[in-house]
Formats: structure tokens, C-alpha cells, sequence
């Protein structure tokens, strides 16, 4: 029997959310002299490297819809996305000051050039924009990125002030091992009862991990999934959703609330995928950087700002996770324009398309404030699923 | 990312100028290869799509393969008042408003006939060579364009210099990529065996023409300045950006076009412009940015009109930074296509752009910077106004910045670029005592 509730599990998450100053990795960083705090960008940097190397992996996903942005404004035209300006924000009023270094990862060209600002704008910080490989033969992208984490290890090791041990390695890849296999139950249980995880529930706990050391969120995710198997809740006559689009600008939690809210269960989605990145364990023995390049290369996520070597291959993710999460319609969410995500919305609608997989899409803004309108689309997509779909 | 020469359609008044004989040569050139492009039924040669920074144009050539550029056919269609329409076609078709308007210009031409400037249809090309350079959007563009011809496809993944320099590891990736990946494909698809030698040749001729290029651009730096870097930079650069670079044709285009701005600086003359020779040179400019080509020519008017000439821009370093030093080198071929490839500006960090615009400013003696910033362009736009406040404060010359975008005939306001740009002029003027220093 489970002694934390949801709702008291629920309650921290929501309270590291709003914690827009980072409040607790500032704890963690004053809590031992020489602590060292890495922030990263989506979607993906190898947290075990930072991990090992001492140091606290920090999330950073733009402000949110809390913080007015000033600062920020002043270095984005009003047609690039939000989540540059508010982070700079974030950055420039001090919030970050704490920061020793920043990982800005290959996404997409805002995100790119966002890493030399920050060089230029905070030159005391360690910065580095980590390229991935597009190419996934393992003799030629793989080659190629095995010297790129090679050289982080070392960027991230002089920071740290001593080497990273290959044992140091394999046990931080023993902890994302097991916070990886905790997600993956997470979101399993999720498919199964979604009434019994709400997605702001099971998006606030994830997101937790952005801010907590891998260790506290395990304990998180473990202490939420036990919550949750125990609690009974009420159960909707709602469809079941996989919403996409959302990897890297976030929207409000009022959003995701609404959706649900409308009659859709959310049953899978691209959230925070730096969580669910790698598809399968690290091994814990041999090399670890092979290792790390290994799984990059053949077990990672798709999404759209990875390329897809394969035409008939292409966009087949959602309808896998269309089907793997008995999902009966998509939610393109996409932040306003968000080159990957919009560029790549036509062609998964073609492949749902293909199978007659209903779907609807519309933007967001991290702060964007009137809910009525996905609440009617939402709510419409999910009458539509309901009548027309019903075997 | 560059015009062909001439013919133009404007809702500007002008008078015909008498053209140069490099304008009609490069004239010749661009109608030369879109005839080639459209008749392959007749001649059988394959067609490779690709983009113009890290254009491997020497390596299509040794496949005797024809290369075509959905950009300059999105620049094309730009100009030729015809993208609005495309874009409107693309959007309907479900694309988004948001995103880079040469795509879904090229989507919308592809979905009304794809036909080419010469009024015929394009091919459907037999690769797509995916040079995924500088631009994240490339690679989401040729995805959508796999889609759209189900034929082969080949990516070159070209890394960013993130810490502002290139390495090794770089570079040996690049390398190993057209080794393994990219001459494999372009042997398979044209049946031709890839020789190194023929690389080497074209990569000599490459160089002459780079040399010459380099020549023209930094003729700039006279006063007055023989040319416009920007406006009449973009058809400087046609050759050597698209389909021509390492031919006979590109080297001779510079040879004759070195000629001629050598004659205008004996003569003293100005740029030559849609309505003749400029005469007034009262501002000197670096402007960082690609131009808008829906109204081209009425956005140039608005900068000789008030004798501003641009001196130096970024935009004619999107398909190579030749003015850094580089050339290619026949006597190391892949690595120096490599080189080429991770050494465009737009594949440059923000720091390096910045130092690039202030030494502009000071080797060219500029009056100042402008940014005309594209609402398409994320690789280009986000971030210029770190970069103009930056300039700004190395340089303490002023610096102004318009919206306009690439091909949407929606996202250029004249009335309002006009207004930014006089106000803009004024304050040159202020800042230098009201007394015009330029020629």
C-alpha cells in the first residue's frame, strides 16, 4: 500500500514547475562546496556524462507562462518561437546565475544560434552546442560521435576539475538506466488507465526530472507509479490521444489540462524526450562512449529534427505509437513556428492519413493564455472520434 | 540563393540599360542549363537536386549529371512575381504559415506543373543530394521533397562550428560521408565511374573563377565603389553558388566581369544599377542578410535613390566564404569540398558571424550595418540582434534593421522598409556631423 499520495507527489512537481529561479538545483549546488550545474536544451545531451562528471544535469525548457518576458523580446523578431526569448530571460535577469555550464543541443537552427549568444552574453560559462550525427552508419556518423562525446567528456571534465572514470560512466548509466525503465512503466501504465495518470499529472512528474538529481527523481517516479496503481479514480468516456509535437517550446499546463479536459485521454506523447531517448538500457560493462554512440545511432527516438535515412520508413513512429498505445486519433500540437515540428506535421498526417487515423493540429505559444479554443477543437475531435469511429 | 542576370519584370518604372558582357553571358549561361534541365528526355543526362551552400557541383559534374537548385527556382519564381501564388498553393495544401517560404514556394511549383523559367517543365530529379549545410530547414525540405518524387536520396551532414572552428573530426566525417555515402549514390544513379582526376580538374577551374569572385567582391573597398555587394552581388555570385562553378563558362564569366569593374574604377564610375550608372555615393553600408525578392527591384531602388550603395554583405558568402581565403584544392579534393562546405557563413557560429560583419566594416569603411531580417530564414535571422548591437558596439557606427522576407510577396511592406531606411540614412548623417564622407 502506498503511503504518498498522487496528489502530494503531484503538488512538489507543480512546485519545482513554478520555481522559475530553479530553487532546488540551487539547493543541491550550495549543499556541498565545488558543486558544479550543467543546463541542457531539448532534446537530447547524454545526462550520464554530466552525471559522472559530479555535476547536476539541469533541464531548461523556456520560462513557461509565469514570467513576463522584457529582456528576451530585445533579441527575437516576433516571428521566431518563444522559448529562446524566454530562456534568454531567464539568463539575463539572473536566474540562471548559478549555471556553470550550458549544453545547447542540434535541433533546430534557433536553438543553434542561441548557443552563441550565450557564449557572447555570459562568456564565464562553459558552453557547447553538442551536434548529433544525421548519418547512422556506425563507421561514419558513428565515428563521428563517439570523438564529439569524447570531446564533451573532456569540455565537461575540465569544468568538473578531474577526469570522468569509465566506472563513473557505467554507474550514471545504472541510474538513467533505471529512470528510463520507470518512464517507459510510467507511460505503459498510463496506455493501460489513463484516467488513473492525468497527463498534467504524468507531464509534472517528468518534467520534475529536469530539476532533481537522477537519484530523487527515480524515487519520484517510483513513489508515483506505486501512488497511482493504488488510487482509484473516476473514469471518462473520453478517446484516446497521442499528442505530438511537442518536444521542445512547452505548452502551458493549462493547455494539456484542456485537452483532457475536453474528452481526450493522452495516451503517448513526444514530451521531454530526453527522458525516454534511448529505447534500450545502456550496457554497464565495455566501452562506455561506444556505448553511448551505439544507442544514439540504432535505439533512439524519432522525431522530427532527427533524419529518417529510410522514405518508406518515414513518419511510421506515430502510427507506431498510435498503435502501440491503442490511440485513436492524433493531436498535432506544435509551438508557433517551430521548423521541426510544422515541417514535419504533413508528413506523419500523410502517414495517418494512409490508415484513416483521425487528426487535428493547431499552435501554442509557451504562454499563451486562451484555452477556449483548443478546448472546442479538442472537445469537437473528440465528439468526432466518438461518433464516426465507434466500431 | 542568387538571381540569374537580367531579365526582369518590375512594377518600377525603368529604362533600358545597356547590358554588359558579362550580364549577357551569365544570361546565356542560366537559360543554357535550364534548356539542358528541361530536355532530359531528349538527352537522357540525370538531374541531382541539391542547395546552394555546400553545392558539390564539381563532384555532380563528374557524373555528368545536371545540377538543379530548388532555391534559385524559388528565387526565380520570386522575382517573376509568381511565388505568392506557389506559397498559397503549399499552404492550402497543408503547410504552415510559419514556415520557410522558399519550401513551399517550391512545393507550390512542383504542385502547378513545376515549370521552369523557360516555360517548360521541369524533370523529375534522379536524386536528391541533400547537402544539409548552414540550414536545419534543408534537411525537413528534402524530406518533404522525397515525398513528393519517391526517388533516391543521399545526405551529406555537414556539422556546425559550434565552437567556431572546424576539426578533424569534422571534417573526416565529411569526408567519409562522400566517400561511402555520397559518390557511391552518384555512381549508382548515373552508371558512371567516379575518377578523382576529373574532380581534380574541375576543382582547378574552381579556383581560377574563386580568385576573380574574390577580386570583384573586394573592389568594393574603392571609393566610389564599383559595384554593389549586395544588389548587383547576387548576380556576381550566380555562377559560382549554383550550376557553374568549376566549369569554362564560371572562369571566363569573372574574367570578363574583373575587366569590367576594372574599367569602372579607371573611369571612376559607380555601380551599374536597373536604371544606369549610380552617381551619388553618400552612404556606405554592410548589410547582413539575404534580400527580398518579390520586390527586388524596387528594394534596391530605395537604396540608390538615396545613394546608399551596399560595400560588403554576408548573403554572397551563403555559397562559400572565399574572401576568408578559401579555395579548392585539386590536390586534395574531398577534403577540400569538406572545408568548403563547413566553411559557409550561415554554418559559422554567431560569434564568427559578428567578427566577420566587423571587419567588413572596418576593411570596406562603412558608414554602417544594416540587417534586413527574413521572417523565413531561422539559420540567418535568430540572433541578428545580438549581432546588430554587437557590430554597433565595436564599431560605434550605426546600425538599423528591417523585416522583409524571401519569396512571400505578403511580408514586404514597401512603405514601411522605405521609412526605416530614410530614417536610418538620417541618423548616418547625424552621427558623422552631417557632412557625407562616401565618394
Amino acid at each position: 500500500m502506498a503511503t504518498i499520495t498522487t496528489a502530494a507527489l503531484v503538488a512538489r512537481c507543480q512546485a519545482l514547475f513554478d520555481d522559475i529561479s530553479f530553487g532546488a538545483a540551487r539547493q543541491w549546488k550550495a549543499a556541498a562546496p565545488g558543486r558544479k550545474v550543467v543546463a541542457y536544451m531539448p532534446i537530447y545531451v547524454p545526462r550520464e556524462i554530466i552525471h559522472a562528471a559530479g555535476m547536476l544535469p539541469l533541464g531548461i525548457l523556456g520560462a513557461g507562462e509565469s514570467l513576463e518576458v522584457i529582456h528576451g523580446d530585445a533579441y527575437y523578431q516576433s516571428y521566431i518561437c518563444r522559448i529562446p526569448r524566454s530562456t534568454l530571460d531567464l539568463g539575463i535577469t539572473g536566474r540562471l546565475d548559478f549555471v556553470d555550464g550550458f549544453l545547447f543541443p542540434s535541433i533546430c537552427d534557433v536553438i543553434r544560434n542561441l548557443s552563441g549568444i550565450w557564449k557572447i552574453l555570459f562568456p564565464e560559462v562553459y558552453v557547447r552546442y553538442f551536434d548529433v550525427p544525421q548519418n547512422f552508419d556506425p563507421e561514419v556518423g558513428g565515428t563521428f560521435y563517439r570523438h564529439e562525446l569524447q570531446e564533451l567528456r573532456e569540455g565537461l571534465a575540465r569544468l568538473a576539475g578531474s577526469p570522468i572514470s569509465d566506472d563513473a560512466l557505467r554507474a550514471s548509466f545504472a541510474l538513467y538506466n533505471r529512470n528510463r525503465r520507470l518512464v517507459r512503466e510510467l507511460y505503459a501504465f498510463r496506455a493501460e488507465a489513463p484516467w488513473r495518470v492525468p497527463a498534467s499529472e504524468l507531464y509534472l512528474v517528468q518534467r520534475a526530472g529536469m530539476v532533481l538529481p537522477v537519484e530523487e527523481h527515480n524515487q519520484l517516479l517510483a513513489d508515483y507509479l506505486a501512488a497511482a496503481r493504488a488510487e482509484e479514480r473516476p473514469r471518462r468516456d473520453n478517446c484516446r490521444v497521442v499528442l505530438n509535437g511537442v518536444f521542445c517550446e512547452q505548452p502551458p499546463l493549462s493547455l494539456i489540462k484542456a485537452i483532457e479536459m475536453s474528452g481526450c485521454y493522452v495516451v503517448d506523447d513526444d514530451f521531454m524526450l530526453v527522458n525516454r531517448w534511448l529505447l534500450e538500457d545502456l550496457p554497464v560493462s565495455g566501452d562506455p562512449i561506444a556505448a553511448l554512440a551505439t544507442a544514439f545511432l540504432g535505439g533512439s527516438t524519432e522525431t522530427g529534427a532527427k533524419y529518417q535515412p529510410r522514405r518508406e520508413l518515414k513518419g511510421r513512429y506515430i502510427l507506431d505509437a498510435v498503435r502501440a498505445s491503442a490511440a485513436e486519433g492524433v493531436i498535432f500540437a506544435a509551438p508557433s513556428f517551430c521548423d521541426p515540428a510544422l515541417l514535419e506535421r504533413p508528413m506523419l498526417e500523410a502517414v495517418l492519413d494512409r490508415v484513416d487515423v483521425p487528426h487535428i493540429g493547431f499552435k501554442y505559444a509557451e504562454n499563451s493564455a486562451q484555452m477556449q479554443p483548443v478546448r472546442e477543437q479538442a472537445g469537437t475531435f473528440a465528439d468526432s472520434i466518438k461518433l464516426w469511429s465507434a466500431p | 540563393m542568387t538571381a540569374s542576370a537580367p531579365s526582369h519584370r518590375s512594377p518600377v518604372p525603368v529604362r533600358e540599360v545597356v547590358k554588359e558582357a558579362s550580364m549577357v553571358k551569365q544570361k546565356e549561361m542560366i537559360a543554357r542549363n535550364y534548356d539542358l534541365l528541361t530536355s532530359t528526355a531528349e538527352h537522357g543526362r540525370k538531374v541531382a537536386s541539391t542547395f546552394v551552400p555546400g553545392n558539390l557541383n564539381e563532384l555532380i559534374m563528374c557524373f555528368d549529371m545536371l545540377n538543379n537548385l530548388p532555391e534559385i527556382n524559388a528565387i526565380q519564381n520570386g522575382m517573376r512575381k509568381l511565388s505568392g501564388d506557389y506559397i498559397a498553393e503549399a499552404e492550402k495544401r497543408g503547410h504552415s504559415e510559419d514556415v520557410c517560404t522558399y519550401v513551399k514556394a517550391d512545393l507550390g511549383m512542383i504542385a502547378k506543373g513545376n515549370v521552369s523559367p523557360n516555360g517548360k517543365p521541369l524533370p523529375r530529379p534522379d536524386l536528391l543530394l541533400l547537402s544539409y549545410t548552414g540550414c536545419f530547414t534543408f534537411m525537413k525540405w528534402f524530406e518533404l521533397l522525397r515525398e513528393e518524387y519517391k526517388c533516391p536520396t543521399v545526405m551529406l551532414h555537414v556539422p556546425y562550428q559550434g565552437d567556431g572552428e572546424t576539426t578533424k573530426n569534422m571534417r573526416d566525417y565529411i569526408v567519409k560521408q562522400l566517400r561511402q555515402e555520397v559518390i557511391p549514390a552518384l555512381e549508382r544513379v548515373s552508371g558512371v565511374k567516379f575518377d578523382i582526376d576529373r574532380l581534380r580538374g574541375y576543382l582547378r577551374e574552381s579556383a581560377r573563377a574563386e580568385d576573380d569572385l574574390v577580386w570583384v567582391l573586394e573592389s568594393a573597398k574603392n571609393k566610389p565603389a564599383p559595384i554593389d555587394a549586395y544588389f548587383g552581388g547576387v548576380y556576381y555570385i550566380g555562377p559560382i553558388f549554383t550550376a557553374f562553378r568549376g566549369t569554362p563558362d564560371a572562369t571566363e564569366y569573372y574574367r570578363l566581369l574583373r575587366s569590367e569593374i576594372t574599367e569602372r574604377i579607371r573611369l571612376g564610375l559607380g555601380p551599374i544599377t536597373p536604371e544606369g550608372d549610380m552617381k551619388s555615393q553618400k552612404y556606405r553600408l554592410v548589410v547582413e542578410g539575404p534580400p527580398n525578392w518579390t520586390s527586388f527591384r524596387e528594394f534596391w531602388k530605395m537604396f540608390y535613390d538615396d545613394g546608399a550603395v551596399v560595400v560588403a554583405s554576408s548573403y554572397t558568402k551563403v555559397g562559400g566564404t572565399y574572401d576568408l581565403g578559401f579555395r579548392h584544392d585539386p590536390d586534395h579534393p574531398l577534403e577540400s569540398l569538406a572545408d568548403y562546405c563547413m566553411g559557409v557563413y550561415t554554418n559559422r557560429n554567431l560569434p564568427q558571424r559578428i567578427d566577420l560583419l566587423e571587419k567588413y566594416m572596418d576593411e570596406y569603411q562603412a558608414d554602417g550595418l544594416l540587417i534586413n531580417s527574413i521572417k523565413s530564414c531561422n539559420s540567418f535571422s535568430a540572433g541578428q540582434l545580438m549581432i546588430m548591437r554587437e557590430v554597433e558596439k565595436r564599431t560605434g557606427k550605426p546600425a538599423a534593421f528591417i523585416e522583409t522576407d524571401l519569396v512571400d510577396p505578403r511580408y514586404f511592406s514597401a512603405a514601411n522598409v522605405k521609412n526605416r531606411l530614410e530614417s536610418y540614412f538620417q541618423m548616418i548623417d547625424q552621427k558623422r556631423g552631417s557632412a557625407p564622407s562616401a565618394a
